[in-house]
């Protein structure tokens, strides 16, 4: 019976978290934006610095009325955004938050294949903005829904192969093995990796300055061109929960994860704090940079990551048998 | 030395100077603006100054002023004089909705009778509402400021000099 208790804890925490996280990132992104363009940002919802906006806009998309287009391919068209959603919730689940006071692991559950596992369902993640692309009957769509198909296949690459190339250095696949495994010079010797991976992470994501699928100028929205209400809004938490899964891997793999100060007992809150801070960059260079084209989304991939990726496995390897 | 990646470096460090300067946001319902002189908000109208010469009504561009009014006469004060007339205001309306803060109407009219007023804030649910009527614009008086003071080392306003001349004349002679 306590098994089935902790299990059903540990799901809540997981569940909580998932429901709490990526708003707060929201948030960030909101207001953090708002000051990098000289402007604040939303100021009203909640009194206190707007911090309410994202629970007003669920509020407003709850209400809103759930169109199906026509022209729709019905089932692919509303299964989307479910799938879009929950691998990350899937994910999260095997991301490890560190110890709890001295109580062990904070983590959905440990897996032996916990990398494989996060990078699988991150995958699958972006396949539900395919489905939008192809399923809405909508030639907009259907061209976001081919980008995102090209941008699946050129980024996933490299980022497998930063990943791997971790996991070779700590000779496990656990995600907890790895951050246990990890050590201070890694930021050097894995750096390349890392910059491959968070990049590759943000092309996976569609976020700026990879969001050439949704391009809301030239092709409004792309995949999501069709949804509304609470379906547009499943979407949007998608893109946010992918961040904070993006974000919450990076700092398992590359920044030593819950590693600092007194972490037997705080070290859930050092990832949290990691977290936070590699969601930061996400939004960062949302802000700093403007979109790639096409050719160059793709181009960045083959030119540039996978012969750094490759390098840096390389490099792994020789450490690694050296 | 090659500055390759220069621009992705300056992207990063303007959006973080940005961040860590206070924004240029003005919080306006929440504290008023700080408006500069001659602010165009709406036009007040001095009732007693205005002759219905209706100048300011044929003058503007959008055609937004009403006047209609009519013939009083004043007797004559003093015994055997003659009965004046004067033109009293009937109706002196401007709609906003039209107006284009222009401003020509307060510069043709020869009596005063139209300012500047920086009041803004007089948005109306109804458009019909945007139609302000005398009473309305004779209240908008209360809010014309002084005339702004001259700029330092300005050049003294012609009336002014034209008034010190004929003080002068008028001393001497």
């Amino acid at each position: 019976m306590p098994e089935v208790v902790d299990a059903m804890l540990r799901c809540l925490v997981v569940v909580a978290a998932f429901m709490v996280l990526p708003l707060v990132i929201g948030q960030m992104e909101h207001k953090a934006m708002a000051h990098m363009q000289s402007r604040v940002g939303p100021m009203e919802a909640g009194g206190f610095h707007g911090w309410a906006q994202l629970v007003a806009d669920g509020v407003k998309f709850i209400q809103k009325e759930s169109i199906t287009p026509a022209a729709a391919d019905r089932k692919v068209f509303e299964l989307a955004p479910a799938v879009a959603l929950v691998p990350y919730l899937v994910a999260l689940l095997a991301i490890p938050l560190g110890p709890f006071f001295g109580q062990g692991n904070l983590i959905g559950q440990d897996l032996d294949l916990g990398l494989f596992f996060v990078l699988a369902a991150m995958s699958v993640g972006v396949l539900g903005t395919l489905m939008g692309g192809l399923g809405s009957g909508n030639k907009y769509s259907y061209i976001g829904g081919m980008r995102v198909a090209a941008q699946l296949m050129s980024y996933e690459l490299p980022m497998v192969l930063a990943a791997a190339s971790v996991a070779m250095a700590a000779g496990t696949l656990s995600l907890v093995g790895i951050v246990q495994q990890w050590e201070p010079w890694w930021l050097l010797t894995q750096l390349p990796g890392l910059v491959v991976f968070f990049v590759a992470g943000l092309a996976e994501l569609q976020r700026p300055p990879f969001d050439a699928p949704l391009a809301d100028a030239e092709l409004v929205m792309g995949p999501l061109t069709e949804y509304g209400g609470m379906r547009f809004a499943m979407f949007l938490l998608a893109e946010y929960a992918g961040i904070l899964v993006l974000s919450a891997l990076t700092t398992v793999l590359f920044l030593g994860g819950w590693a600092g100060p007194f972490s037997d007992h705080v070290g859930w809150l050092w990832t949290l704090v990691k977290v936070m801070g590699v969601a930061f960059l996400v939004i960062w260079a949302r802000v700093a940079y403007p979109r790639l084209r096409e050719d160059q989304v793709n181009a960045l991939a083959w030119k540039v990551l996978v012969p750094v990726a490759l390098a840096q496995v390389t490099l792994t390897t020789v450490l690694v048998v050296a | 030395m090659s500055t390759y990646g220069k621009g992705l470096l300056q992207g990063l460090a303007v959006t973080w100077r940005n961040l860590t300067r206070r924004s240029v946001t003005a919080h306006y319902p929440d504290v008023e603006p700080d408006l500069p002189p001659r602010s165009r908000g709406v036009i007040a109208l001095q009732e007693e100054n205005c002759t219905s010469c209706m100048l300011c009504a044929r003058e503007c561009p959008s055609w937004c002023i009403t006047i209609d009014s009519h013939k009083e006469t004043i007797p004559a004060t003093t015994e055997g004089g003659r009965d004046r007339s004067q033109n009293v205001l009937d109706t002196f309306d401007i709609d906003y909705s039209l107006c284009m803060y222009c401003s020509i109407c307060i510069e043709v009219c020869p009596f005063d009778a139209l300012h500047w007023s920086p009041e803004f804030a007089y948005a109306e649910g109804d458009i019909l509402d945007l139609t302000h009527d005398m009473n309305r614009l004779r209240e908008w008086m209360w809010t014309v400021p002084a005339p702004q003071a001259l700029d330092a080392g300005a050049e003294p306003s012609k009336e002014l000099a034209a008034y010190e001349a004929k003080k002068a004349q008028e001393d001497a002679g």
